[in-house]
């Protein structure tokens, strides 16, 4: 083989164009996920390998389901990470699962990079589901097809004001999501206390989501972690939903035509304390409903040969 | 061959054809040896029948001195053992190195620490001179018996691994040393600031996604360090710099008259953090990769004397350690090997000067300024380096003497090699290769 191994690890990595193929491959997947059987053998014999460090039942099904769903073979590895660090390392792990002679594994781990590490060790195509505070491309792609989507714009987002709030600093979702969201031509401002913030990433930053909330296309609340924490980025008892949080005088402030959104799962109390569903400018069960499709898009694009085959 | 004190059975060797570069500069000369010993220097030595290492084109120099290597026993020997690491040593032109304390059990009884030297006289690569702690087990509270160990040689004390976390403790430590005749040695890093951290906090990390480890983390124990000096009038050494700020610091230290003294590493002045992209936990290291502008400042002060040695921290590590994920896998580097190519590549500066911040200036810091880093005259210790400055070689770990492979310069094309080292007048490098005897 002397074709470039592809992968799935960053929306950096793979790039404008293949983005746009990706999204546009998803609408497909979303039109056999309405048929009465959704399911196509366009994976027949390949196999997936879901190796989860990190605990995520929602996303591993999310997977679990796209893959079946192709006609692939799915095997499950889980486990914390910690599990391993008892003399096994991380490579052991994956040359064992790589002896099974796997097509696919889609990682998530809580460290950073874990996917290209795991790309050294094996010859199958990686698929990132989240790894530390890194990257999150597929929650990045059913983001923006959520977007593209509820707006009409498709793959251009050129001009739309995204405004992401929350926990910027420790999310992976916040990175990919900007990255997608700019890379196709959205304005992306990071919305939080400047504990929360990274100086460093070329975004705009907005220290007061009052003086923004009324302006933007998009608000993109991030979950925000509650537990109590040495050195905590925001003080205890409340002041970051005050400051931070969707509470109903500033849903009330929203454009009718914004969308409303949030990677789940909500932690109701603090980032938001309106219901969502009440909410027309929700967009959240739209960002639920895409993920099975972002991820057969995604396998299909690794594994796929050709054309979509239909079921006969 | 005669049989030198201790039983060791060394050379009688004359060095012919090399240029001797020590304090008082280069210039042509041969030498000879014999029981341990520098017996004649002359730009032109007769040769009668002893052993003799031509070095013509090559540079005759003291031995190198590492003031920081982890020699990884007791207690890690699948990483490195005192034997290994030696070896390692040797064939990178150490003749003395300082054994750093953070090993299991911890250097901090006379019992460990004695039963290091003695290891390391076993090996008989090059001297081994253990380190103590300055708290008990590391721990940062109870200081070591520092007049116990100062008994029994131990002349640099460092808690290295970390740094004195609590000020009155490090305030008691320099005030009691002071007394003896001693050297504290600090890892600088305040610890609640690198809770976690992985990589320098800088743009890399912040794409990365990695949990940062801010250059002030290393300038407030500088700069804490260096207050203590001034009011305790004792003197520290710094290890590993690795910020410009640090260096700044020290350049006033230096300034104000204080007994401050500091190293960096060869990884340092040669590698930025960029290197952490390919997220390979071989980069991850304590203190981290820095931005080109550090390494800017460290090689600065290299060359004017701020900072005064290079050292290796040469910190092995076993594979299935560092094949972890970044936020798991422990830092540390190979080194010793690899010092001279990348502080050749990594600093423009004459050999004199290059080969004074490995040999006689860290000596002088180890307080083993009576063995190594010696000028070429006679009666002098016989610990010797010969290097062939001109050539060329690529990194291959499998190929290094250490048990480990963490090296950063994998693969890296590297000018300048130690061809032979003599030490205690006995040649136990030969033609780039280690001499068992
Ligand atoms: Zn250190
Ligand atoms: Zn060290």
């Amino acid at each position: 083989m002397t074709a470039a191994r592809r992968h799935v690890r960053s929306i950096d990595e793979v790039g404008r164009e293949r983005i746009i193929k990706l999204l546009a491959l998803t609408g497909h997947m979303h039109e056999i996920n309405q048929r009465p059987v959704p399911k196509v053998p366009a994976l027949r014999g390949r196999v997936v390998c879901n190796l989860f460090l990190e605990d995520s039942t929602r996303t591993r099904l999310s997977f679990d389901t796209a893959a079946k769903r192709l006609g692939a073979d799915t095997v499950a590895f889980t486990g914390s990470g910690s599990s391993l660090s008892k003399g096994e390392s991380l490579r052991d792990t994956v040359e064992t699962l790589a002896a099974m002679r796997l097509d696919a594994i889609v990682v998530r781990h809580r460290s950073a990079g874990a996917p290209w590490q795991i790309a050294q060790w094996c010859e199958a195509a990686i698929v990132n589901a989240g790894d530390g505070r890194h990257a999150h491309p597929t929650q990045a792609l059913l983001d923006a097809y959520t977007i593209g989507r509820r707006t009409g714009r498709g793959a251009d987002l050129s001009g739309l004001r995204v405004a992401i709030v929350g926990d910027i600093v420790n999310s992976r979702v916040a990175r990919s999501t900007t990255a997608i969201a700019s890379m196709l031509g959205a304005e992306v401002t990071h919305v939080g206390p400047s504990t929360l913030l990274d100086p460093r990433l070329d975004v705009q930053r907005c220290t007061d989501l009052d003086q923004i909330i009324g302006d933007v296309d998009v608000l993109y609340m991030l979950r925000m972690q509650n537990e109590r924490m040495d050195a905590a980025p925001v003080p205890p008892g409340g002041e970051y939903t005050r400051r931070f949080g969707l509470t109903p005088e500033r849903a009330a402030n929203i454009r009718t035509d914004a969308l409303l959104m949030h990677p789940g799962p909500i932690n109701h109390g603090t980032e938001m304390t309106v219901d969502p569903s009440t909410m027309p400018q929700s967009a959240i069960t739209d960002q639920v409903s895409y993920g099975v499709a972002v991820r057969m898009a995604v396998l299909f694009d690794l594994l796929g040969t050709g054309e979509m085959e239909e079921e006969s | 061959m005669t049989d030198a004190g201790c039983g060791a059975v060394v050379d009688d060797i004359v060095i012919t054809g090399g240029t001797l570069v020590d304090q008082s500069g280069s210039r042509r000369g041969d030498v000879r040896i014999r029981d341990g010993r520098i017996v004649e220097v002359a730009e032109s030595l007769t040769v009668g029948d002893e052993r003799v290492i031509d070095a013509a084109g090559l540079l005759v120099t003291p031995g190198f001195v590492d003031l920081h290597t982890h020699l990884r026993e007791p207690g890690m020997p699948e990483a490195e053992t005192i034997e290994s690491g030696s070896r390692a040593a040797a064939l990178g032109g150490y003749t003395a190195v300082v054994a750093m304390p953070n090993t299991d059990p911890t250097q901090d009884s006379v019992e460990v620490v004695e039963w290091v030297a003695a290891r390391g006289r076993a090996a008989g690569w090059c001297d081994v001179y253990p380190s103590g702690s300055i708290t008990i087990g590391r721990a940062g509270r109870e200081l070591t018996p520092i007049a116990d160990l100062a008994a029994v040689g131990v002349r640099l004390f460092t808690d290295d691994g970390s740094g004195v976390q609590d000020d009155a403790v490090m305030r008691r430590a320099l005030e009691y040393a002071g007394d003896l005749d001693v050297r504290l040695a600090q890892h600088c890093e305040v610890a609640t600031l690198t809770r976690g951290a992985v990589m320098h906090e800088g743009h890399c990390c912040s794409t990365l996604g990695l949990p940062g480890w801010p250059a002030l983390a290393e300038e407030l124990m500088v700069h804490r360090d260096i207050e203590l000096v001034r009011l305790t009038g004792s003197s520290v050494h710094l290890l590993h710099l690795s910020t410009a700020r640090s260096v700044e610091l020290v350049r006033e230290a230096k300034a104000d008259g204080l007994a401050v003294t500091a190293e960096a590493t060869p990884h340092h002045i040669s590698l930025t953090d960029e290197r952490l992209r390919g997220f390979d936990a071989v980069f991850k290291v304590n203190p981290p990769l820095r931005t080109m502008a550090d390494i800017e400042a460290v090689r600065d002060g290299l060359i004017d004397g701020t900072i005064d040695a290079i050292a290796t921290d040469h910190a092995p590590h076993p594979r299935h350690h560092k094949e972890r994920p970044l936020e798991e896998a422990p830092p540390g580097m190979l080194g010793l090997e690899t010092a001279l190519g990348v502080a050749r590549a990594s600093l423009e500066c004459s050999w004199e000067h290059l080969v004074g911040a490995l040999s006689w200036r860290p000596a002088a810091i180890a307080g083993v300024a009576d063995r190594h880093g010696r000028p070429f005259i006679a009666g002098e210790p016989a610990n010797i380096c010969v290097i062939d400055p001109d050539l060329q070689w690529r990194v291959d770990p499998a190929a290094l003497a250490s048990r480990s492979t963490n090296t950063p310069f994998i693969d890296i094309d590297l000018t300048g090699r130690v061809r032979h080292t003599v030490h205690d007048g006995r040649v136990v490098v030969a033609d780039g290769s280690a001499v068992t005897r």
